[in-house]
């Protein structure tokens, strides 16, 4: 999708502090999730270059889960990952699937083989409870609805108290009052915990309700359009969702995305 | 209820089918007054096997175990080949050739250059059953490897996992099913080997007995051979079948998995 020589991306740059929320919303195809991907180290980038936690994308030693890293100092930051789809092993038991990222990230996984009955699958279990799937730990993926493997896949993206969680439309699969409901589970999760997060989506009143900073992209090639700090305070409710100042922010990015479409689209 | 009843019923199908068959042949041979040196009833061949079992009995013990020995020796290096090239994809484009040139060799034909190499017995018998009973098994654990959904291993790339954690976590359970499918295959297939080289070059087994029967037109005394066979390879595709179905139970439901 991403290879042959279509540039997805051009002139990009960003930042992200420790700790914010940043939310990145553009028209589909404007390389929202082609950053995401850069960042998680799934794509390499064709020029230019990815820093996370002070180091390269990529790199020896960026990963948690490189023993051997050559010490700069830091140590590599954790990072977490939610798709849009799911993607829960068929094999392995929800509370399994949400274990993974112990087995794999130092410095769980050197604990793994001792702690896998007692301490972490309590702490699966604690987490999956959180999201509403109490006792659904022993279930198998194909026995849950969308909506809960959803559920297990952010568990799963959270279980090792990741630094950086990253968020490819994972809530874009699922229905209105399901999503509703899972975006003030992560807002708790990330009140209590403050990670580092980055959430692409196309659903501006997520971006809106999520987010402290609101990234707007263009069409191929995607730039980034404005920068949009969001102004209110937290804890954020649904009712505020639906308050004339969280609607005009809303009105005033769907007006900045479709006058990023109209060269391309509708030109005369 | 209604369920466990439907089985049962499968069940009672398939037994009578099988005694219908048998039945079916020693009415055919009485009414046709056929000769047993051409076609023995099953009648002949069950008194057969009963008189003789015990001289029989060493020779299957014989077959059984070198076929196991071929197959096991078979699986092995199977699954090494099977995971090699199908974790990389220049592996598989570059060995894929040679395989499939390598299995289109009739194995009648390799069976007389083992018998060069070793001698006759049971080492040409064991590599023959081996040789027949890899590429199954190589072409099945490369596919189920080759077609592992990439976004499967995107969740532990992202973790910074190594190439051996995803070949351990993901790779190699999403190509169970694979291997397992391709196990009830090569077991029947290390049979055939077995016994062609057993025919072809030995002393002892079901096929040399049988060859020697034939020599002899002890036909009743063939076919006590091929039942012989039959019921050992049955037993073991039992036996392949229902460890299949404990290892890779998740795999059976595979519709539900793809509307999760």
């Amino acid at each position: 999708m991403y290879g042959g020589n279509t540039l997805a991306l051009d002139q990009t740059s960003m930042r992200i502090a420790q700790g914010d929320f940043v939310s990145l919303v553009g028209p589909s195809g404007c390389g929202k999730s082609t950053i995401l991907k850069l960042v998680a180290g799934l794509l390499k980038p064709s020029s230019g270059a990815v820093l996370v936690g002070q180091r390269e994308v990529g790199s020896p030693g960026s990963r948690a889960s490189d023993t051997t890293g050559s010490g700069a100092g830091r140590d590599p930051l954790r990072v977490g990952l939610a798709f849009q789809n799911p993607t829960m092993l068929p094999w392995l038991t929800i509370r399994e699937n949400v274990m993974i990222p112990l087995k794999i990230v130092e410095p769980f996984r050197r604990d793994y083989a001792r702690k896998k009955k007692g301490e972490f699958a309590d702490r699966a279990e604690a987490l999956l409870a959180q999201v509403g799937l109490k006792g659904f730990g022993d279930k198998r993926p194909w026995q849950l609805s969308g909506g809960m493997l959803q559920r297990a896949s952010l568990c799963r993206a959270l279980v090792h108290e990741p630094q950086l969680l990253l968020l490819d439309e994972p809530f874009g699969a699922l229905d209105q009052f399901t999503r509703e409901e899972l975006w003030a589970i992560m807002q708790e999760l990330w009140i209590a915990k403050r990670p580092t997060v980055l959430l692409v989506t196309h659903d501006l009143r997520e971006s809106a309700y999520l987010a402290n900073r609101i990234c707007v992209m263009s069409a191929r090639p995607g730039r980034i359009l404005e920068d949009r700090v969001v102004p209110f305070e937290r804890p954020r409710t649904l009712e505020m969702s639906y308050s004339p100042e969280f609607a005009t922010l809303v009105q005033k990015l769907r007006m900045r995305i479709a006058h990023a479409r109209t060269p391309e689209e509708i030109q005369p | 209820m209604n369920n466990l009843g439907a089985k049962t019923r499968q069940r009672l199908l398939s037994a009578m089918a099988l005694v219908g068959f048998f039945l079916l042949w020693e009415i055919g041979c009485l009414v046709s007054g056929v000769s047993d040196l051409i076609l023995p009833r099953p009648s002949q061949v069950a008194v057969v096997l009963w008189q003789k079992m015990p001289l029989l009995w060493p020779h299957a013990v014989q077959t059984l175990s070198t076929t196991l020995a071929g197959f096991s020796l078979g699986v092995m290096i199977g699954i090494v080949i099977g995971v090699t090239i199908g974790s990389s994809k220049t592996a598989y484009d570059v060995a894929y050739p040679l395989l499939v040139g390598f299995s289109s060799i009739p194995k009648v034909a390799v069976v007389p250059i083992f018998v060069v190499w070793f001698g006759a017995g049971t080492v040409p018998a064991v590599l023959t059953s081996m040789v027949i009973s890899i590429f199954p098994v190589v072409v099945n654990v490369a596919t189920g490897l080759a077609t592992t959904e990439p976004e499967l291993e995107d969740v532990l790339k992202v973790l910074g996992a190594k190439k051996r954690d995803i070949l351990w976590n993901v790779s190699l359970p999403r190509a169970l099913p694979y291997l397992f499918a391709s196990l009830k295959i090569a077991i029947t297939l290390a049979f055939v080997g077995t016994v062609l080289s057993e025919t072809v070059a030995a002393n002892k087994g079901i096929g040399n007995v049988m060859m020697i029967a034939s020599g002899n037109f002890d036909v009743p005394l063939v076919f006590a051979g091929l039942v012989i066979l039959a019921v050992m390879g049955v037993m073991l595709y039992a036996v392949s079948s229902f460890i299949e179905s404990r290892m890779t139970g998740w795999a059976q439901r595979g519709n539900e998995v793809v509307m999760a």
